[in-house]
């Protein structure tokens, strides 16, 4: 069937800018822009356009602009354009629609109806640049009881903990749904700042290894790329049991992907597609967790912290309390506008919480179960700021997970088309030619960059609260107060509204 | 209406003093009830308070509680729940001077228990286990009562009024102690309620405390784990339970506890030299980070047989210590350690987060 509609997006030349140096044409890897011999002018086939924004950053005469096209239907609050579309797409391929990165639609984004107190007078503020002001942190189980030996000197025992000079971590991307520098730059980066970064479940390439102090490494139920040597090499082990952008089922990485690196990294047939099982099969009841964790336990020597990865969904409070009883040492749990490289559009629009009520509810039940030391807590899905990082150590989390932070930092504009294997940015592809265009060193600095300002800004904002501590924080709601937010709301995150 | 304490977080700034002898004699309150006057202005009238150690000798092997009961009601409810629980040796009225500067008195009542070996048993708990938990269930159960001092041996005593005025109404010097600890309150906000006065105590723990700390709430959020109720609100409830978490339950040494609650930054941990302490204070932040105390606080910390001054990490609160002879002397400013000795020496102030124990001499307790 011909196409029914027209472009989402529309390409503006500037004629008189344009010197048809032809860069927008060898940029696009979706092939949008091409030369026209006869005329000796550019010209542009809309309908490839994702508005990834490759050509408009690198025109070196500023000629182009994409805009979002204002041909649309009849207006129609309850048919709206993009159900129109939708509707469509799929008469036309029958198929489910797939899309990638966060839930993009209007739900309520609960950061920005949360604002953080300031100390005046009756205790002072601290000048992070005068005064020490620490964002160390250790995750982990805490200990219920100290113990002495017989001279009555205390005993050191504790259990593995993944030390971090800041709350925050690369989450979870596998190798293949982003690329060998993307990779590359989050693992360079995460070992400059003290940090980790997550290997997702696509196992880990033999060339970082040597950052294995750095790296989360991630069990899936695909166990793409698992062996001993891998579990060995992190500084923890990650059971994903579940993502935020995609609650309830597994990964999918189509076969275009899956390329000899990739293919010898995860342990598959180059070009199969890697779809992931929805749930782990050995893994039906909480029981069998138990003995997932202790499994790796024994398989890292309890040299290594378990974190059980869940997503965001109604009952997170009750999950989370039995993955506390399970011997996990760390819960991360992922909210629903968590990023993905594909996930089908349904899932990703409808399906599981925003991660600040499953923070708040999560961090309420351990403490009234009194098993809150039992496990740290990670959010992710999506922490965009450093504000957003101090209201969730606030309301109750160990640290934080950032993804599409790290990607935008790395070049990503948010296009939502990482399916298609054809990132113009390098980064959610396996293509060579895009893959080069990423500079994993360059890569590395902006990470390092923007983590070395986050840090700066978390350590502002608890100057301002009087606190010079990131463990001072953990759970310090009190700083927290909600604006515009319904009693039931205030109430589910444990806060007083602005005012009180 | 206000709300009444307990209902907000009132935070509040103060003024503290402390005396004791190393040798165990007793005086009477007469000099730390006058050392709060230099001090006058660091209170505003809305909270004052004391507690004072061996005061009770003849009673000293049962607790004795102090209690704030709104009506006569109130008491008799409460009584019937203490009788259950306690075999009460002497129940009476504690005795005050009616003064003009303070009004507004609740009933106040002494007990002094023991707890029933029966109920012990039958709930498997160590004796302060089971105080501390009736302590709890009072205050946070029960409206019209609240327990303010519940150790052996001691007692607290605080009125919403100025520390010296406290000081008259209670008839401190006719009571003889060998350690005392005095604090003079400075409510940002104005409910007035007896119990929000300091020293907050827990078993012979008492705290007078000057600051507002700006980890209160995962302080308390954490703390509330373990059984302890903030009914109050008040950044020296919070102390105190944590100071009987880390002494009490987790059995630290005062020191320990210090480092948890003041621990040093982890750059200082990092250029120490002797291991095991190099160890010890990685181990005591990496096991107790949710209850560091951040913000500006001084405390003296009281116990039977000695006192514990304390300090933030960063010192932002003023607090010094002078000795005479076998006594200690402790405040927010020297002029008050000169009233209670004008002749004291080796006047210093401890830096942040050292903190500074006195124990009585051995057999002197």
């Amino acid at each position: 069937m011909a196409l029914l509609f027209y472009p989402e997006f529309e390409v503006i030349r500037n004629e008189n800018r344009c010197i048809a140096c032809r860069v927008c044409e060898r940029q696009c890897a979706n092939e949008v822009h091409s030369f026209d011999s006869q005329t000796g002018r550019m010209i542009a086939d809309e309908t490839k356009c994702v508005n990834c924004q490759r050509c408009v950053s690198l025109c070196p005469t500023r000629a182009l602009k994409i805009v979002k096209s204002n041909c649309n239907f009849k207006e129609n609050a309850n048919w709206q354009d993009d159900t129109i579309k939708e509707i469509y797409k799929q008469a036309n391929s029958g198929g489910v629609l797939l899309s990638s990165m966060g839930n993009p639609k209007p739900f309520p984004v609960y950061w920005d109806k949360i604002l953080i107190n300031a100390s005046q007078v009756t205790n002072p503020s601290i000048d992070p640049l005068r005064e020490p002001m620490e964002t160390k942190v250790f995750l982990g189980k805490k200990p219920n009881h100290i113990e002495r030996d017989k001279d009555g000197k205390l005993k050191f025992d504790l259990s593995p903990q993944l030390e971090l000079s800041m709350p925050i971590m690369f989450s979870a991307m596998s190798y293949g749904s982003i690329s060998y520098n993307a990779h590359k730059s989050l693992a360079t980066a995460a070992e400059e700042l003290g940090i980790c970064y997550n290997t997702g479940e696509g196992g880990l390439h033999e060339d970082f290894y040597v950052y294995g102090k750095n790296t989360i490494v991630q069990v899936a139920s695909g166990r793409f790329g698992v062996h001993e040597d891998y579990l060995k090499a992190g500084a923890a082990v990650e059971i994903k049991m579940g993502q935020g952008a995609k609650p309830g089922i597994g990964g999918h990485l189509p076969g275009a992907k899956i390329v000899a690196d990739v293919s010898r990294t995860r342990m598959i047939p180059e070009g199969s597609d890697a779809i992931s099982p929805a749930p782990h099969h050995d893994i039906y009841s909480i029981e069998d967790l138990r003995q997932l964790v202790y499994s790796l336990k024994e398989a890292t020597e309890y040299k290594k912290p378990i974190i059980v990865k869940v997503a965001a969904v109604h009952n997170i409070a009750a999950i989370a309390s039995g993955i506390a009883r399970s011997g996990a040492d760390i819960i991360a749990i992922d909210g629903f506008r968590g990023g993905t490289g594909a996930a089908p559009t349904r899932i990703r629009d409808n399906v599981g919480i925003p991660v600040e009520l499953a923070l708040a509810a999560v961090d309420k039940r351990l403490r009234d179960e009194g098993i809150r030391n039992n496990v740290s807590l990670v959010v992710g899905g999506s922490i965009r700021s450093a504000s957003d990082v101090v209201k969730a150590i606030a309301l109750g989390a160990d640290a934080c997970y950032i993804a599409t932070a790290a990607l935008l930092a790395l070049g990503c504009h948010l296009c939502r088309t990482c399916q298609s294997g054809k990132c113009n940015w390098g980064i959610a592809t396996q293509k060579p030619e895009l893959v080069k265009r990423l500079n994993p060193e360059i890569g590395k600095k902006h990470l390092v960059n923007l983590m070395t300002a986050w840090r700066h800004e978390i350590k502002e904002l608890m100057g301002g609260m009087g606190i010079n501590s990131i463990e001072a924080l953990k759970g310090n709601r009190l700083m927290l107060r909600g604006i515009g937010m319904t009693e039931k709301e205030l109430e589910i995150l444990g806060i007083s509204h602005a005012g009180e | 209406m206000n709300s009444i304490e307990g209902q907000v977080r009132i935070p509040s700034g103060c003024a503290i003093a402390a005396m004791i002898s190393k040798e165990g004699k007793r005086m009477t309150g007469e000099k730390i009830v006058e050392s709060m006057k230099p001090m006058h202005d660091r209170s505003n009238g809305l909270g004052g308070g004391f507690a004072a150690y061996g005061i009770y000798p003849e009673y000293k092997d049962f607790y004795a509680l102090h209690m704030f009961f709104n009506d006569r009601a109130s008491r008799k409810d409460c009584e019937a729940f203490l009788k259950e629980r306690f075999e009460i040796v002497k129940s009476e009225i504690l005795p005050t001077r009616k003064i003009p500067a303070i009004t507004d008195e609740p009933v106040i009542w002494r007990y002094f228990v023991a707890p029933l070996k029966s109920q012990l048993n039958n709930l498997q708990l160590d004796e302060k286990e089971y105080v501390t938990r009736t302590v709890m269930k009072i205050n946070s159960e029960m409206p019209g009562s609240f327990v303010f001092s519940s150790g052996k041996n001691m007692g607290a005593f605080k009125a919403v009024g100025y520390p010296e005025d406290v000081g008259v109404l209670y008839k401190l010097d006719e009571y003889e102690g060998y350690s005392w600890t005095a604090h003079g309150r400075y409510p940002t906000n104005t409910p007035g309620w007896w119990g929000g006065a300091h020293p907050f105590t827990l078993l012979d723990y008492s705290i007078v405390h000057n600051g507002e700390i700006s980890s209160y709430d995962a302080n308390r959020r954490f703390i509330e784990m373990f059984g302890y109720k903030c009914t109050l609100q008040t950044d020296t409830e919070v102390i105190t339970y944590i100071m009987d978490y880390l002494l009490r339950v987790q059995k630290l040494s005062l020191s320990e506890a210090a480092s948890v609650i003041a621990a040093p930054f982890w750059s200082t941990i990092e250029s120490k030299t002797d291991v095991y302490d190099k160890k010890k204070h990685e181990f005591l932040r990496t096991a107790f980070p949710s209850l560091l105390i951040t913000g500006p606080f001084s405390i003296v910390f009281g116990f039977n047989g000695g006192l514990m001054a304390l300090n933030d990490r960063l010192k932002l609160r003023s607090m010094v210590v002078g000795e005479k002879d076998d006594k200690v002397f402790i405040a927010s400013e020297e002029a008050a350690i000169r009233v209670m000795e004008p002749d004291a020496v080796n006047i210093y102030a401890p830096a942040g987060g050292e903190p500074v124990i006195i124990k009585l001499k051995e057999g002197a307790f």
